[in-house]
């Protein structure tokens, strides 16, 4: 029990330090505008696969309309702020909201089917919502969002992403998260072990859209403008596979998945043509090699090296 | 009279044209133990499935504890006090032997979401006797060696055994067991009859059993069911079953 304070405490200020260090970077304009964007980018998709991980990593259940849900939390967190003047943090919260109302909602029925019929039917309503956005003019319509006042920075990121991190992780080691990942494991046994299997199926993937509310609505005020083409499907796959590749079931694999893919889209963004071979060559050798993904079932608090370095701590 | 715990009347359910059970009467008393035996088909698992709500019934009634349970889902049956093993094993077997048992006690943790997310409250205290618990019923079940190891990586009878504590962790009043020997060589099976009368007299359980090896039934069952083509053909003390004409004819064939 100690321990687990203990190690919440250690991870907590290891953060802290890496966001000071980056921080007083960004300041000192060491990183430039262009790093300081790709960082905030990486915290947004940090959120997106953490949060789509609870899903499809811990719960089990195949979903692949994330990218809607990250769009009603921009839609709503944008509308927040420019229509209504309100405060960034009330849009945040209305935009997990909403998109964790809406994920509910789309729960309840779409979760009583299993596996690729969950996967079309999640992909369908994605493409939904993408679409009713679309054909609203009260928000822009196809042309987008216009107007937008600049409110995201690194730290409002950072700390979001920190804060995600915190919820999901203790969510998952619970009994709550035991059940998720028991239905994962074998559903008629979660069932007969007293778990009620729709109930933590649904409450995955409501917790799971609102943080995808929480990361449209930091997306949504990173630029002036938004539209609904940043929410294709192709946005959905995008983070699927950041999941897949750092690992379905793993926290620290989520984070690493969303660094390697918006690191390795960053670095090769002046050679475009290059970039989509070499993003799809490092996932065929991954799914060769390793295809439980980066981390499979593994966080890092609980691997060799952590132990080690902390081991002192643990002792005193 | 000892009070009656489970008690199924006229239950029948039919797949498509079949009668998987027909007119199924028992009653289990509090305390019991109970074996469930007849030929590979008899409607077995079934029966089990039909009382822990897997299956609901075309026809009937089952009670436990003096309530229906007719309609409720499983979970709810679980949290009720019916918990079970499965004939082909069922476990989570990419997690920890550990994790396995700790999942069963998600119906008796009462802290909630929003202690889980803050880890304040509840939260440490329950965790805390969640795994103590959990490793008390691994060693009754000389597991705690294993804590750590993936349940997938056990030895057969082993992942028996965990099924058998993981149902125990649900905290039942009445456990059932399909097939729990299934796969046992004579040793294993013996120390298995031990294990269920010993569990029996320590958590105060009923125990309902389906089992092929007769020795094990013969051996610790108080009273017997012989099932045939989904209806009960005799009921009564091990004795009395071995002398049954119709059970005899059952499993060993001749004129009817």
């Amino acid at each position: 029990m100690n321990l687990l304070r203990k190690n919440d405490l250690i991870m907590l200020g290891l953060s802290l330090v890496i966001f000071a260090i980056l921080q007083v970077l960004i300041t000192t304009k060491v990183l430039t505008s262009f790093w300081e964007l790709n960082l905030i980018i990486i915290g947004i998709n940090v959120i997106m696969a953490v949060s789509l991980n609870l899903i499809n990593g811990y719960t089990g259940q195949f979903s692949l309309g994330h990218a809607g849900f990250m769009a009603v939390g921009a839609y709503t967190g944008v509308v927040m702020t420019t229509f209504f003047h309100l405060p960034f943090i009330v849009a945040i919260i209305a935009g997990a909201v909403l998109a964790g109302l809406l994920g509910f909602l789309i729960g309840l029925p779409t979760l009583r089917l299993r596996g690729d019929y969950l996967a079309i039917a999640t992909l369908g309503l994605g493409e939904i919502i993408r679409i009713v956005i679309m054909n609203l003019d009260y928000v822009g319509g196809a042309a987008g969002f216009k107007g937008i006042t600049h409110h995201t920075n690194f730290a409002w990121v950072f700390l979001i992403m920190l804060f995600t991190l915190f919820v999901i992780k203790n969510f998952v080691n619970s009994s709550h998260g035991r059940a998720c990942i028991a239905i994962r494991e074998n559903e008629i046994a979660a069932e007969a072990m007293g778990i009620n299997t729709t109930k933590y199926k649904v409450m995955a993937f409501t917790i799971g859209a609102a943080f995808a509310g929480v990361a449209g609505c930091l997306f949504g005020h990173n630029f002036y403008i938004i539209s609904p083409g940043s929410f294709t499907f192709l946005a959905s796959f995008n983070y699927l596979i950041m999941v897949v590749m750092g690992g379905l079931g793993s926290i620290t694999g989520s984070i690493a998945g969303a660094f390697v893919v918006t690191f390795i889209s960053a670095v090769l963004a002046p050679w475009p043509e290059f970039r989509m071979i070499i993003y799809a060559l490092a996932l065929i050798l991954l799914m060769f090699y390793r295809p439980q993904g980066l981390f499979g079932y593994m966080e890092v608090t609980s691997m060799g090296i952590f132990r080690r370095i902390f081991k002192r701590g643990h002792e005193s | 009279m000892s009070e009656v715990l489970l008690k199924a009347e006229n239950v029948s359910i039919v797949f498509g044209g079949l009668k998987a059970v027909s007119d199924f009467d028992f009653y289990i008393n509090k305390g019991e133990l109970i074996g469930l035996i007849g030929p590979n088909g008899a409607g077995k698992t079934t029966a089990f499935n039909l009382i822990t709500g897997v299956y609901q019934p075309t026809t009937g009634s089952i009670e436990f504890a003096g309530k229906s349970i007719v309609g409720k889902k499983p979970y709810e049956i679980t949290q009720r006090g019916i918990a079970r093993t499965f004939q082909n094993i069922r476990l989570f077997s990419e997690l920890t032997v550990l994790d396995n048992v700790k999942i069963a006690f998600h119906s008796h943790v009462k802290y909630g979401l929003a202690e889980t997310v803050f880890r304040v409250g509840r939260y440490f205290s329950e965790e805390k006797q969640i795994e103590e618990e959990s490793m008390k019923l691994l060693k009754i079940f000389k597991l705690d060696g294993h804590a750590y190891d993936q349940a997938k990586n056990l030895p057969y009878g082993a992942q028996r055994r965990l099924e058998i504590a993981r149902a125990l962790a649900a905290k039942p009043k009445l456990l059932l067991l399909d097939e729990p020997a299934a796969g046992m060589n004579p040793q294993e099976t013996k120390e298995l009859m031990e294990m269920i009368s010993w569990i029996r007299k320590e958590f105060g359980l009923t125990v309902l059993l389906i089992e092929h090896d007769m020795s094990l039934v013969m051996g610790i069952c108080e009273r017997i069911y012989v099932l045939e083509y989904g209806m009960i053909i005799a009921n009564g003390t091990p004795k009395e079953i071995q002398e049954n004409p119709e059970v005899i004819r059952a499993y060993l064939g001749g004129e009817a």
